[in-house]
């Protein structure tokens, strides 16, 4: 697992999110106050963008179709199906928001 | 015939009544009461306080059920003295009854503590349906109510106030609120819960005197410290009302004293409710007063035999979105277990109280969705042995439906109406019932305290053929209100954010439903002047254009009219080339729609095109599809360019509860197609016709005529009338054509066309107001409201592959 820099905190509104496209990927971020969480930016069910959503406590609300899904975990919570996004870890370095890649992903890259 | 006559026409006097009547029995009834309405449901005067319901709502039994039973009703009057000698009771009035049987229903009334200056005006109690009309007439914004006592009624006052705008404070004696039910802890965290809703509660403080000249203007307390208060709610506990009982020459202690069969120390005289002491107890809860009828109707009709048995005291506390139960024994004792549970972040505190493995008592505060199984551990007394684990949590099941399976036919569900679960379904059989109105007419289940409507709700999911769940009326179940009570809460508490509204009155946390529906609020009550928070607002009005399946945006610049000109295509056209747009394509309502756009392409594609916004991707005001009009239409009667431009410029860059399409024609021919718009005009020779309530989408509905006018001026005041009042009452997302038949196009005339002139004016200045302080949301790329509203983040480092 690696840390990339993303940007500095201030660039995440409170409970919005925002897309990084980190190695190809497109990452949601969100800022949730106390801490920020980030989750592939697409929804398992038609590809929505999940920064875009309406933040509900932990949860972010795909702005296409409703799909509600966890942040912390990547479930989708509603509807009750079994798909999830892919989660990342994130920390706060000198104001800074740091994004952890998993080292597999960059082999296979 | 013999001459029953009950003294008190409150609910446990004619519950009993309705039970007597049951054993049609050969008496002549007659029931006197010193209120003057008729018989009510007086657990929900809090909730009338609060606004949830209305006065007459409340109504058990109107005048039709007195006349159908042959009862003679005397309300207004109080009985003041009882000659047994002669059997007469003999009111204030100055008449005399005479009796063969004298039941006294005299409930009780609020204590009074010893308190200088009572007397004084603005000071009043909380016990009657008089005193909630009262307390309403006074609960203004900004007057400051003082209730002293922080008892379940106190609270409820509190609350009540509160909503209604009040600034409201609590004065409890005690250390700890609701004392008789709770314990400290419990205390605590209701009384932090009740702060978090904006009620001030100070525990532990004796109040020594009223202050003020005629009428109050502060309290004093024991320690010297005084506040100010407009309003003082006295609140402090009930006492029997029982002169009545030693004016019969019955014992009485505390209340009237009955034995098992409801009887006293006369024959001839009866007491229930309130009012009467049964092996040493008074209660002040409904469902015992209603069983104490039951017992009491058998024994006064010659049926002896059921008898009254003491009952376990358990009471909730009626406040929306306060969660607090308590039943039992609740004081800790030796030899008693304590099952505790507590989650201070959350609210959540539950204890049970276990002796022998019996449940004896229970505290629930926070989440009260398991009240009904203890209380039937409670009122069955069953053995806990084999649940030990599952105390606090239902041992998880995989059948949904054995709840509702597991309860014998014979146990009571509606402990208030004495409903039991074999009568429910027989009714749900017997008369086809669907919904939970249906259940509440037809068995009364569900209509006293409310507490078991979720079972029944379960009942009826379970047994009946097409069980319909009734649209609740809240708006999500983040805020447990309607709309309509938030926007009241909103402009009484002067609420400005969505995240003020979300922590005071609901979970503090909000969805994708009530989060938009809020910001809309707080929009149009404030007129534009709130704390704007785009974080709850859908993508569409974070980013201003109309996200579409690809994650991309649309464009609709404003063309006002649907007049453009030759630069203007030709910018459009310039814009098409250079953004790659997949699509330009004219769409039903004269607007052109550039599909395709990158969000972080969107301030450009502004800049370059120019215009501004024509909130195609909002519930705000669309474009004004006009026809040709005078100008060069040969049929044309009336400046339908002109007027459709102008009635564009005057409301444009506004938002609404949800869209709202425009249409003006230059006549009857209505080319425009006027009348299937939100708001129409249709011009005439001579007159403009102003149409509201329109549709040609999902649903297709003529508009109503609002009114019909002269000039082009008064055209459009009577627009700018009905868009208004329409942002102000309709519900979020509520089209014109389903509030228009909600409301009805008379009492719309009424409020707005042939409204006051104060009132039409206040209307205008309000949309004045807004319309000063909106803008073309594009101005945004510009000076967006963050810096990185439209940008898609680059990682400071590129990651190495």
């Amino acid at each position: 697992m690696r840390w990339i820099q993303v940007s500095k905190t201030d660039n995440f509104p409170l409970k919005e999110g925002r897309c990084v496209t980190i190695e190809g990927e497109d990452v949601a971020v969100f800022n949730l106050g106390d801490r920020f969480l980030a989750v592939d930016n697409a929804c398992p069910h038609r590809g929505g963008p999940l920064c875009d959503g309406i933040v509900s406590g932990d949860m972010v609300i795909c702005p296409l179709h409703n799909y509600k899904i966890s942040l912390e975990t990547g479930e989708v919570k509603k509807p009750d199906v079994p798909v999830r996004v892919q989660t990342y870890e994130t920390r706060v370095e000198n104001g800074v928001l740091m994004i952890a890649v998993e080292m597999e992903q960059e082999i296979a890259a | 015939m013999e001459q029953l006559l009950v003294v008190g026409n409150g609910m446990a006097g004619v519950a009993c009544v309705e039970q007597i009547l049951k054993y049609s029995p050969d008496l002549e009834i007659t029931v006197f009461g010193d209120e003057t309405h008729v018989n009510y449901n007086r657990i929900m005067l809090s909730s009338v306080l609060a606004g949830e319901k209305d006065a007459d709502e409340i109504t058990l039994n109107g005048w039709e059920w007195y006349q159908e039973n042959g009862i003679q009703l005397r309300l207004g009057v109080r009985i003041v003295d009882i000659d047994m000698r002669n059997r007469l009771v003999k009111g204030d009035d100055g008449s005399q009854t005479p009796f063969d049987k004298l039941l006294i229903a005299t409930g009780s009334s609020p204590f009074i503590p010893r308190i200088e200056g009572l007397d004084k005006d603005g000071v009043l109690t909380f016990r009657n349906l008089d005193d909630t009309r009262a307390l309403i007439e006074r609960a203004t914004t900004g007057v400051r109510a003082v209730v002293i006592g922080g008892g379940l009624l106190g609270l409820e006052a509190a609350r009540g106030l509160q909503v209604r705008g009040a600034e409201v404070t609590v004065v409890h004696l005690l250390d700890s609120l609701m004392n008789v039910q709770l314990d400290d802890s419990g205390g605590q965290y209701l009384k932090s819960r009740i702060e978090q809703l904006g009620v001030r509660v100070l525990t532990g403080k004796s109040t020594k005197a009223l202050l003020g000249n005629g009428h109050v203007e502060g309290v004093c307390f024991e320690d010297g410290e005084t506040m100010h208060a407009d309003l003082v709610v006295i609140a402090a506990g009930i006492r029997p009302n029982v002169e009545l009982g030693r004016k019969a020459g019955v014992a009485v202690n505390r209340g009237i004293v009955v034995n098992d069969y409801m009887e006293t120390s006369d024959p001839r005289v009866f007491a229930v409710g309130e009012c009467v002491e049964h092996n040493g107890q008074v209660y002040g809860l409904v469902a015992p007063l209603l069983e104490q009828g039951k017992v009491l109707a058998a024994t006064l009709t010659g049926n002896r035999g059921p008898q009254f048995a003491t009952w376990t005291p358990a009471a909730k506390l009626k406040i929306m979105g306060v969660e607090v139960f308590s039943a039992g024994e609740v004081r800790e004792k030796v030899g008693v277990d304590v099952v505790r549970y507590e989650d201070p972040s959350l609210g959540i505190y539950k204890k049970l109280l276990i002796q022998d493995h019996k449940l004896t008592g229970c505290i629930l505060i926070g989440d009260a969705s398991d009240s009904h199984r203890y209380m039937e551990w409670l009122r069955g007394q069953t053995d806990l042995q084999v649940r030990r684990r599952n105390l606090l949590f239902p041992e998880p099941v995989a059948d949904k439906g054995i709840d509702v399976a597991e309860i014998p036919d014979s146990e009571t569900v509606c402990g208030c109406m004495g409903v039991t679960k074999g009568a429910i379904i027989a009714s749900i059989h017997a008369n086809g019932l669907n919904t939970l109105s249906q259940l509440k007419s037809a068995t009364r289940a569900s209509t006293g305290c409310g507490s078991c409507t979720e079972m029944c709700q379960r009942l009826l999911k379970a047994v009946a053929r097409d069980f319909e769940e009734e649209k609740k009326k809240v708006l999500c179940g983040c805020l447990l209100f309607s709309q309509e009570n938030l926007r009241e809460i909103v402009q009484s508490q002067k609420l400005k954010s969505v995240q003020e509204i979300l922590d005071i009155y609901g979970n503090g946390v909000g969805c994708e439903i009530c989060k938009p529906a809020l910001s809309y609020m707080v929009d149009v009550i404030w007129c534009g002047d709130h704390q704007e928070d785009r974080s709850a607002r859908f993508i569409n009005d974070r980013v201003h254009a109309n996200i579409q399946r690809d994650g991309t945006f649309s464009v609709v610049p404003r063309i006002r009219g649907g007049v453009t000109s030759p630069n203007e295509l030709r910018r459009i056209a310039d814009v098409a080339d250079k953004y790659s747009v997949k699509m330009v394509k004219i769409t039903g309502s004269q607007r052109i729609d550039l599909l395709g756009i990158k969000k972080s392409d969107l301030p450009k594609v502004w800049a370059d095109l120019g215009m501004p916004s024509g909130q195609a991707y909002t519930k705000g005001v669309r474009m004004v599809k006009t026809c040709v009009g005078t100008e060069f239409c040969r049929y044309g009667t009336q400046d339908a360019i002109g007027t459709g431009v102008e009635l564009e410029r005057r409301l444009e860059n506004l938002y609404t509860p949800h869209k709202t399409k425009m249409g003006v024609a230059g006549c009857p021919r209505n080319c425009a197609e006027a009348t299937v718009k939100d708001i129409g005009l249709v011009g005439q020779e001579g007159s403009w016709q102003v149409v509201v309530g329109g549709a040609a989408g999902k649903s297709v509905r003529k508009a109503d005529l609002l009114i019909t006018v002269q000039t082009s001026e008064e055209a459009l005041e009577a627009a700018m009338l009905f868009f208004q009042y329409y942002r102000e009452n309709a519900n979020y997302l509520e089209r014109t054509y389903d509030f228009v038949e909600r409301f009805g196009i008379e009492k719309i005339r009424k409020e707005t066309v042939y409204g006051k002139k104060e009132e039409k004016k206040a209307l205008l200045s309000r949309l004045q107001k807004s319309k000063l302080l909106s803008k073309d949301a594009w101005l945004e790329r510009d000076q967006p409201v963050h810096p990185t509203q439209f940008v898609q983040i680059e990682p400071m480092e590129a990651a190495l592959v």
